[in-house]
């Protein structure tokens, strides 16, 4: 019997570890595709369905005590590091047992008690924090280090470069990990970012490589090098994942009906869907029990969402500060 | 007792806190050198690791500061010029200040904005010449701008020692001002106003460098008229209650501020005070022009709320309650 609020250890890397936090992400996002289009989860979410070995990998070679920064595509990480799908589910569904209270939803789903500084909606926006929170553990003698999540559109991003060239100044442990799955929304990466990321990386002097996103077990393998770097005082990575999105840019695309890609591409690339090729590597039977146990969390988790009170409207400005201030209200 | 120049007070205020808590340090452009003179000889005395120079990449710094402040650091962030808070408004704005309701009260992100040279200053024109207070206190961020150097230490202070990012703003016609001062400086509570000069006739509420501005005002047109000199010390929040008791005896309302006209900060206290008191005279506000600030030095005093504003709005305010 799983508990809903308590996540089962995710920290192994071996193959059928990781294939089970791919498959525990998958089965979460295709669940949280069913709630929201049950308008049982309000507002709109951004799937992680394809990138899932990205997340898993990179989790798996960190610690727990050991820092994240996310995206708007976010659920796959907060999962990856260690959150427990109830509370994640019920923060997506608005409830106060959620993670956030109800506060943050998908966008801002965040566990400081995992180390995830939040997932977040603006394009490269929490990158800096990871510069500010291993300056600052580092200070307090904890050898922290820190992965930052972003897409193939955030290489347009200008706090990006001003991140990268400060991590690489002051030698700081942060892994930049680049989630390339081809498309800004709609925009091709090849019309987001010039010339070679990697080499662009290189420029600052950052270790950096190219790693088959879709395989959790090179991904794993690539993040453990650059966290060996970062926790040896090397200084700063950078990950270029290649890795593609099953699902739209958000659940409006569907009713928007943007053709920016084929079906024909989709296909392709899910022909290297991440679960297969973990699915691949190990026994039948331990496979079959990996989904039953997924299954089971899932239900639990499905079931403590949906039982978590809404939150109180006399409550709409709580946490504002931390100070406990009162905002003025509208009316 | 002691003369102390405004800018020495916050250089006081911050090595104060320095002294008392360790996990206080401050980041900015030049602040070893301490081309602003706030962190005057801070490096010395506390090591470089607590007073770091930035790159000059102002949005990575301060979301740096959040970084630090969420595992439990108290970041001081000197912005070197204020506008440069326009180019790192995100990180202030939707992410620093959000940070805590988002996470559900999960975050605190205790960082302290200090903008040292606010507002114009004769001859830097355009782009270095704003107050943008009063945009942060629209987005909510605690924001201070004290007026006198006594009010610059203890509210710096209570910055710092704030869970919430705040923004403290010393205007550059105030940094070499001087006040007498003993060697223990009360605290000031947020959300606190002063009033520097009681008055019965007209409330003339003033902020940063206009308060001695408003004083002269005040002291050129008694006894003729009773002005109260009032000093809103923080914007956000503002200590609302103290305003209504002053304008409850005066009756009448003059607001000075030297930010923008339009949706702005003066707009905003007269349209809190009609809302709830009927004022004896029709309400005035003394403001910047909604305009960049030009640089040829006749133009610039031109868009600036200038004393000679305040003394007319306060001779009519005044007035139209006479001969009603």
């Amino acid at each position: 019997m799983s508990i809903p609020d308590v996540a089962p250890d995710r920290s192994g890397a071996d193959a059928a570890s990781l294939y089970r936090t791919v498959r525990t992400i998958r089965r979460f996002e295709e669940t949280v595709e069913e709630l929201t289009a049950a308008n049982e989860i309000p507002g709109t979410v951004h799937l992680y369905i394809g990138e899932e070995a990205v997340a898993a990998g990179v989790c798996a070679a960190l610690r727990r005590e050991d820092l994240i920064t996310s995206t708007h595509r976010g659920h796959g990480h907060v999962i990856a590091k260690g959150a427990a799908l109830g509370p994640m589910l019920a923060e997506l569904m608005g409830r106060t047992n959620g993670l956030n209270h109800g506060r943050g939803g998908s966008m801002h789903v965040a566990d400081l008690s995992l180390g995830v500084l939040g997932a977040n909606g603006i394009v490269a926006g929490g990158i800096p924090f990871a510069l500010g929170a291993t300056w600052a553990a580092a200070q307090d003698g904890d050898n922290r280090v820190a992965a930052a999540f972003f897409g193939d559109g955030g290489l347009a991003q200008g706090l990006l470069h001003e991140c990268m060239n400060w991590a690489a100044l002051w030698q700081l442990p942060v892994i930049f990990v680049c989630e390339d799955n081809g498309y800004a929304v709609s925009l091709p990466a090849s019309a987001s970012a010039a010339g070679s990321p990697i080499a662009r990386a290189e420029s600052y002097g950052i270790a950096a490589e190219e790693v088959d996103g879709m395989d959790a077990e090179q991904v794993h393998a690539a993040a453990s090098a650059a966290v060996e770097r970062a926790r040896a005082g090397d200084g700063p990575s950078y990950l270029h994942m290649k890795t593609y999105r099953f699902r739209g840019h958000h659940l409006g695309e569907a009713v928007l009906k943007l053709a920016y890609r084929t079906d024909e591409e989709i296909a392709r690339w899910q022909q290297r869907d991440p679960a297969l090729i973990l699915a691949s590597r190990i026994e039948p039977a331990v496979q079959v029990a990996i989904d039953e146990e997924v299954e089971k969390e899932l239900t639990a988790a499905i079931e403590y969402a949906r039982t978590g009170p809404l939150p109180d409207p006399r409550t709409a400005t709580d946490y504002a500060y931390a100070s406990g201030l009162r905002p003025r209200k509208g009316s | 007792m002691a003369r102390v120049r405004y800018i020495e007070a916050l250089s006081r205020a911050l090595r104060d806190e320095m002294t008392a808590d360790p996990r206080v340090v401050v980041l900015g452009e030049d602040v070893r050198q301490s081309l602003r003179r706030i962190t005057f000889n801070l490096a010395m005395e506390f090591g470089e690791h607590r007073v770091i120079d930035t790159p000059l990449a102002e949005q990575a710094a301060t979301g740096f500061a959040t970084g630090a402040a969420l595992l439990g650091w108290r970041p001081v962030l000197e912005f070197q010029v204020p506008s440069l808070l326009y180019v790192a408004f995100d990180q202030v704005i939707n992410q620093a200040q959000k940070l805590s309701i988002m996470t559900g009260g999960q975050a605190k992100v205790p960082v302290t904005y200090i903008f040292p040279g606010s507002g114009a200053r004769l001859g830097l024109a355009g782009q270095h010449s704003d107050h943008p207070y009063a945009i942060l206190a629209q987005a909510g961020v605690k924001t201070v701008v004290p007026a006198t150097p006594a009010d610059a230490y203890a509210l710096f202070r209570t910055a710092i020692r704030d869970d919430d990012p705040v923004a403290v703003f010393a205007p550059a016609a105030l940094l070499g001002s001087r006040e007498e001062v003993g060697d223990e400086i009360a605290p000031v509570p947020l959300g606190s106003a002063r009033v520097h000069r009681a008055g019965t006739d007209v409330t003339l509420v003033a902020i940063g460098h206009l308060v001695p501005t408003a004083r002269a005002v005040a002291d050129r047109i008694a006894p003729s008229i009773s002005v109260e000199v009032f000093d809103p010390r923080s914007i956000y929040p503002f200590d609302w209650d103290a305003l209504r008791a002053s304008v409850a005896k005066t009756g009448r309302l003059v607001v000075a501020d030297d930010t923008g006209k339009t949706i702005g900060l003066a707009a905003e206290i007269i349209a809190t005070i009609v809302e709830e008191i009927r004022l004896r005279a029709t309400p005035r506000r003394v403001t910047r022009a909604d305009v960049a600030v030009p640089f040829a030095p006749v133009l610039e005093r031109a868009v600036l709320p200038q004393e000679e504003a305040i003394l007319a709005a306060i001779i009519e305010v005044a007035g139209e309650a006479a001969a009603a």
